[in-house]
């Protein structure tokens, strides 16, 4: 009985890929739409993904998000380090720095002749960064080795040296060569590239390491330039990849000590104390004893993540636009979906209603209209998650957020199950209601 | 292909038949369809008996109710109450909507006027459409449809598309498709009328020589005057009614060998 449903389905090219099309479309919105929100939403709590050594937050009470700065007292540091179960704990500033420097510019001599002879001229560069201060002995918070992609971590401990993110060295160097900036490999040659793996054709390093590569090389030129950090000297001694903040600020690094330097008109230049519990004790168990004890908040990074999250929900209009396309893809991919699907049925009523006449039993047609439903929804939804993924895929890299909580991939899914049985509760019910004596009507 | 034909008066219902002959016993069978301004009164009180071993013809002018019997005694539309329709000893009328699917399933063989194939499926898998309904396993079902179909010159054309097939084979894998589950009361609507002559008069002379066995009812509905004589018994329809039945000895003089 199955294979006349499939073979039914099947039959009609034309018909068959216009469901499927559909339902694509729907799954392909709703994960798509939907990663892009959950990516943004990380993004908000980059910064707290970002520091991987403390599984600690501990701040002042009424800080409700990661960037909601608060300074506390330098004592809040000691009272954490006193908490039982507190394996150790360190300072992180974290605050608005400004980066002041002047860059030379080639201009014409003559403005009246553009082509003519060139003199230099310094110009000033302003731009807003945010100050990262991490702990002077440890570094703890700072990025991991692969992030680092040019110079070295541990040169962050000579003087005036700062580690500077790169998605902002171009506004801070305009006229330097961006044009010779590496390209990312495109999808295709790393796709190539893992085949030709897989065959044992290719050997050495993969597209993405040579890029990386090339990428050190390229930055290695900003390491030793000297800029000015809130009036103070300071210079780079390496570039790195932090995680990308929701307002895509550059993050400077830089140590704690050095940023109450390039603060100091901040009375207390404690913004978080990172905190690591002691082996076999649950992190939650810790905060709650820090707060209890310290009269501060104590967050593990876990929960600081969904503070932040469910701030950033709670007060921006974000979850609303996104759940009004989500809605949108799912509507739209039911009335094309559905409608095809319906009218498929409606243009097979005369074939259901001859297996009627020949005696085909009810139940065993809503098992073929079912069948039929959930192949195409299978079809549709594989699909859709498939493209929405490649395009999460080709989009690495850029400024778009994009991740996919396994937990979309179900919820994409109850909604193609949700159109297919719309669009099949439809058709079934047309089919139950048909009289096979329609076969003997012209 | 000259008939020879003996036409007969004969009565509408024979109430000494054996049982067993009477492969459908209608008495009283009415009609009516929707209600009010809209009521139309297709059957009027039908009494008419068809027999095993026969192809009974059904005519008469168009709109006068053949259709409607035909459905009627093949369990896929409802008579009013009141109406005796009983098909192959068994009250129709008195049967639940699922002991009429099974009963169309297992008694009854259909062909329709517009072939109803499935266009999706081959030849041989539309003849076993009855068989898989049935329940028999997929590649026995096809065997055996492709072993029919081989009986009526189909042999090279099971594993064609109907959209591969000409008007006259289609009909002829529909007629497959009635005889596949070797059903006792084959029923067919205007079977020829989307044929032209030559083909109509073929599949007439298959049904003759396939489909007529002692034990079974062959009914068809037909306008087309130039298959009269194929039928033993001819009944006219008028109105709602049965008006005139005749009996006729049909001799086919074309050998079979148009199945070929
Ligand atoms: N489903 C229906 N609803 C309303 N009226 C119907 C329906 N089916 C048939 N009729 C009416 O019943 C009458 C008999 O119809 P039927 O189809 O049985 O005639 P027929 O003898 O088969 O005609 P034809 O030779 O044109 O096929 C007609 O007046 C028709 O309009
Ligand atoms: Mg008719």
């Amino acid at each position: 009985m199955s294979w006349i449903a499939l073979k039914m389905l099947t039959g009609d090219r034309a018909k068959f890929f216009g469901i499927v099309l559909g339902l694509t479309f729907a799954a392909m919105l709703i994960t798509q739409q939907g990663s892009i929100f959950c990516g943004l939403m990380r993004r908000t709590a980059g910064q707290i993904f970002d520091i991987t050594g403390a599984d600690l937050w501990v701040m002042d009470p009424n800080v409700r998000y990661v960037d909601d700065v608060k300074p506390m007292i330098e004592t809040s540091l000691y009272r954490t380090r006193g908490v039982e179960g507190v394996l150790w704990a360190v300072p992180l500033y974290k605050g608005i720095g400004r980066v002041k420097l002047t860059v030379p510019k080639q201009v014409p001599v003559d403005p009246d002749q553009p082509a003519g002879p060139k003199r230099t001229v310094r110009e000033p560069v302003i731009e807003q960064v945010i100050l990262l201060g991490l702990d002077d002995a440890s570094l703890v918070g700072a990025p991991p080795p692969e992030r680092i992609l040019a110079g070295r971590l541990v040169d962050l401990r000579r003087p005036d040296a700062i580690l500077v993110d790169f998605t902002r060295l171009p506004k801070l160097f305009p006229y330097e060569d961006w044009k010779s900036l590496p390209k990312p490999p495109s999808l295709g040659q790393v796709l190539g590239d893992k085949i030709g793996r897989m065959l044992g054709l290719v050997h050495g390093p993969t597209p993405e390491q040579a890029h990386r590569e090339a990428m050190g090389r390229f930055y290695e030129r900003f390491l030793n330039r000297e800029l000015e950090m809130n009036d103070h000297r300071a210079f780079i001694v390496g570039v790195c990849e932090a995680t990308r903040t929701f307002q895509s600020n550059a993050v400077v690094y830089t140590t704690y000590s050095r940023a109450k330097r390039f603060v100091p008109q901040e009375r207390k230049p404690l913004t978080y104390v990172l905190a690591k519990a002691e082996p076999g004790v649950a992190a939650e168990v810790v905060a709650a004893r820090i707060a209890s004890q310290t009269g501060l908040r104590a967050r593990t990074s876990e929960q600081f993540i969904w503070d932040t999250i469910w701030y950033f929900m709670r007060y921006t209009g974000i979850p609303v636009n996104f759940g009004i396309t989500t809605i949108l893809g799912f509507l739209v991919g039911t009335a094309i979906a559905g409608q095809t699907f319906y009218n498929f049925t409606l243009e097979n009523l005369k074939q259901f209603g001859a297996l009627k006449a020949m005696g085909m039993s009810n139940l065993r047609i809503v098992a073929m209209i079912l069948l039929q439903a959930a192949v195409t929804g299978l079809l549709g939804y594989g699909l859709g998650v498939g493209l929405a993924t490649l395009f999460g895929q080709t989009s690495k890299g850029s400024e778009l957020a994009f991740y996919t909580p396994w937990q979309l991939l179900p919820i994409a899914g109850a909604a193609i199950v949700l159109i297919c049985l719309l669009a099949s509760v439809l058709s079934v019910r047309r089919v139950v209601v048909l009289e096979p004596a329609i076969v003997f009507r012209g | 292909m000259s008939s020879v034909v003996e036409a007969q008066r004969a009565s509408a219902v024979d109430a000494q038949a054996s049982p067993d002959r009477v492969a459908v016993r209608l008495r009283n069978v009415r009609k009516t369809f929707g209600s009010g301004d809209q009521k139309v009164v297709a059957l009027r009180g039908v009494d008419w008996d068809v027999f095993n071993g026969q192809m009974t013809l059904l005519i008469g002018p168009s709109g006068c109710g053949k259709t409607t019997l035909l459905s009627v005694i093949a369990g896929i539309l409802d008579a009013d109450r009141g109406s005796q329709v009983c098909v192959l000893g068994r009250d129709v009328a008195a049967m639940s909507g699922s002991q009429k699917t099974r009963f169309r399933r297992d008694s009854i063989g259909f062909v329709f006027q517009q072939y109803n194939l499935l266009p999706a499926l081959t030849a041989a898998e539309n003849a076993a459409i009855p068989l898989i309904v049935k329940g028999w396993p997929r590649p026995k079902a096809i065997a055996r449809a492709s072993e029919v179909l081989g009986l009526i010159g189909m042999a090279q054309k099971v594993n064609k598309l109907p959209s591969e097939l000409s008007g006259g084979q289609q009909q002829r894998v529909a007629i497959a498709r009635a005889l596949v589950h070797e059903p006792r009361l084959i029923v067919c609507d205007e079977p020829t009328a989307a044929l032209d002559h030559e083909t109509g008069h073929q599949v007439m002379v298959l049904f003759r020589t396939v489909a007529v066995r002692p034990d079974r009812a062959v009914l068809i509905v037909t306008h087309d005057n130039r298959v009269f004589h194929f039928g033993d018994r001819v009944a006219r329809m008028d109105d709602g009614h049965i008006v005139e039945v005749r009996t006729q000895k049909a001799t086919i003089e074309e050998p079979p060998d148009v199945l070929a």
